[in-house]
């Protein structure tokens, strides 16, 4: 938006500005992320926010840190180490969460490789497959679930085509592991990522999926001991594991319930907006998604005042790993979202722990603050006035 | 010159007087545009992510009696159109011109990202007095038409 002359040429000006009142470096204010909505030390009573931002991270289900504590203070041996019980007992808790994680997507526990995170998973997955691969194959990789707009991609289609074709099929599953059924065997999935912290576990951890059979070569991203079979060097973190395996185990068991849970919220809150406000959006297929990620555009109001409105609950627009940049979502440019529909959407994410309650009161504010903004808005004035925004000659800037 | 004022600079005021502008802004709403006394400037774009719709109503010894403004934009813009209505009133023409987007800024300690919020907002201003001015014209041209 801002062109790089027009910086440069603001910058002048301000350069030249007299008044010591105007030494604003980076430090002190915020600049990163795209609005005024800075990071700020809550005012004394101010409650915190209502969390509705489940794509962004997950708390971790109490559960899984009552299975991890124990590994942080008692069984706090390096799994790695062959000759006393501290290794074995690690290792044996590293093999068990292991095939935890691997029982989620119907693999095999050797096929698992534990990571930080789907980030580096999917750099693993990428990267390296560059090494080892012959001229004629490729790579199609492909997100399972969408984290901003919620769609679920036809995976076991496109699995069949990339293996009747000889194509190695990685998928970044970080939203869509624990929350729907996973068969990497009927997907035909080569390698897979899987994140620790979209699925109520702990941040720091993730796994790669990487097929036995037809076998999947790859070169290590990380050397160093040769662990996790020479894939991925480095002591194996047996409380982010265990953390992981046990995350896994709960989503595996209560996958039908937090959909069905998810669904209902998701839809009681679509339903309460939209028979209150005119001219709302929802981005993406409706049938092929999952409930829990909701992105709507309302039309009129610009996204990040929108937001910054609804201070009590923790929204966001676009997805918060590429918030440092002024675009809109490129997800929305890429489905054909009018531009300025683009600048108006909103991500809800609901989840395991969401509440009705919860729900509700997102949903008043948010029609209540729709309806102020609207009334501040020079576009709505102008389509009540039956003028077609589409005929006007914007003044560019 | 002390050091010290930057660092309480963002956190402090600043922040809150974009906020206050925000929650409660000064001046929404619309005039009259048909109105001879009523100048209107609509500047930016939808697909840019900020419109800006400016009026100002202006007496007949040339002083800016009353403004109002309706934005489509972040809470920077809200904050700069909503400013700039409260320093136009009681302003004479002239005075109004010479509204900068760097005071604008300044008020507001927009950062980098934002400044060009304070520019529409210049804008938008500048685009109400020129309407006014247009209007002001064609009055004139259709009294020496009407008296020959």
């Amino acid at each position: 938006m801002l062109s790089k002359t027009v910086s440069t040429k603001i910058m002048g000006s301000m350069r030249g500005f007299p008044s010591h009142r105007i030494n604003y470096s980076t430090s002190s204010v915020n600049v990163v992320g795209r609005e005024l909505i800075k990071s700020r030390a809550l005012e004394k009573d101010e409650l915190r926010p209502l969390y509705m931002d489940f794509q962004a991270t997950t708390p971790m289900d109490p559960r899984v840190l009552d299975a991890m504590l124990p590994y942080q203070v008692n069984y706090y041996g390096n799994p790695h180490s062959r000759t006393h019980a501290y290794g074995w007992e690690s290792e044996s808790a590293m093999e068990k969460a292991r095939k935890q994680v691997a029982d989620l997507i119907a693999a095999d526990p050797r096929e698992i490789v534990f990571t930080s995170g789907a980030t580096e998973s999917n750099n693993m997955s990428i990267k390296l497959l560059e090494e080892t691969i012959r001229p004629e194959t490729s790579l199609v990789s492909v997100m399972t679930v969408n984290n901003e707009i919620g769609v679920m991609q036809p995976v076991e289609e496109i699995g069949r085509i990339c293996r009747s074709r000889n194509v190695f099929f990685h998928t970044d599953a970080a939203q869509a592991v624990g929350k729907v059924p996973i068969n990497v065997s009927d997907w035909k999935v080569d390698l897979m990522s899987i994140s620790g912290h979209k699925i109520y576990g702990p941040k720091g951890v993730g796994a790669l999926y990487v097929r036995r059979r037809p076998r999947v070569r790859m070169e290590p991203l990380q050397n160093g001991g040769g662990q996790e079979r020479g894939l991925r060097s480095g002591t194996v973190p047996t409380p982010l594991a265990v953390g992981l395996g046990a995350a896994c185990e709960i989503a595996q068991q209560e996958l039908e319930y937090d959909h069905r849970w998810v669904s209902l919220l998701a839809k009681r809150l679509v339903q309460k907006i939209m028979s209150e406000v005119p001219d709302v959006v929802m981005n993406g297929d409706p049938e092929q998604r999952y409930p829990g990620c909701i992105n709507l555009s309302f039309a009129y109001v610009e996204g990040e005042s929108l937001l910054m409105a609804l201070k009590d609950v923790a929204l966001s627009s676009g997805s918060a790993c590429t918030s440092a940049s002024l675009e809109p979502s490129y997800v929305l440019r890429a489905i054909g979202t009018d531009e300025d529909l683009a600048h108006s959407s909103i991500r809800f994410g609901i989840g395991r722990f969401s509440t009705e309650a919860e729900v509700d009161f997102t949903a008043e504010k948010c029609i209540q603050q729709v309806k102020r903004l609207r009334e501040m808005s020079p576009l709505w004035e102008m389509v009540q006035e039956g003028i077609d925004l589409k005929s006007i000659k914007w003044s560019q800037h | 010159m002390s050091n010290n004022t930057t660092s309480s600079f963002g956190r402090g005021r600043c922040y809150f007087k974009v906020v206050d502008h925000y929650e409660n802004p000064r001046n929404v709403g619309s005039l009259d545009k048909t109105s001879k006394n009523v100048g209107t400037g609509l500047v930016g774009a939808p697909a840019c992510g900020d419109v800006m719709k400016l009026q100002i109503e202006v007496d007949d010894q040339g002083k800016i009696v009353d403004a109002r403004f309706k934005t489509f934009g972040c809470g920077s813009a809200i904050a700069s159109s909503s400013l700039v209505t409260e320093w136009v009133k009681g302003k004479s023409i002239a005075e109004a011109m010479t509204i900068k987007n760097t005071d604008i800024a300044k008020e507001l300690c927009l950062p980098p990202v934002k400044l060009h919020c304070s520019m529409l907002a210049e804008d938008a201003i500048k685009a109400a007095l020129q309407d006014y001015r247009v209007k002001q014209q064609d009055i004139e041209i259709e009294a020496v038409k009407a008296s020959n």
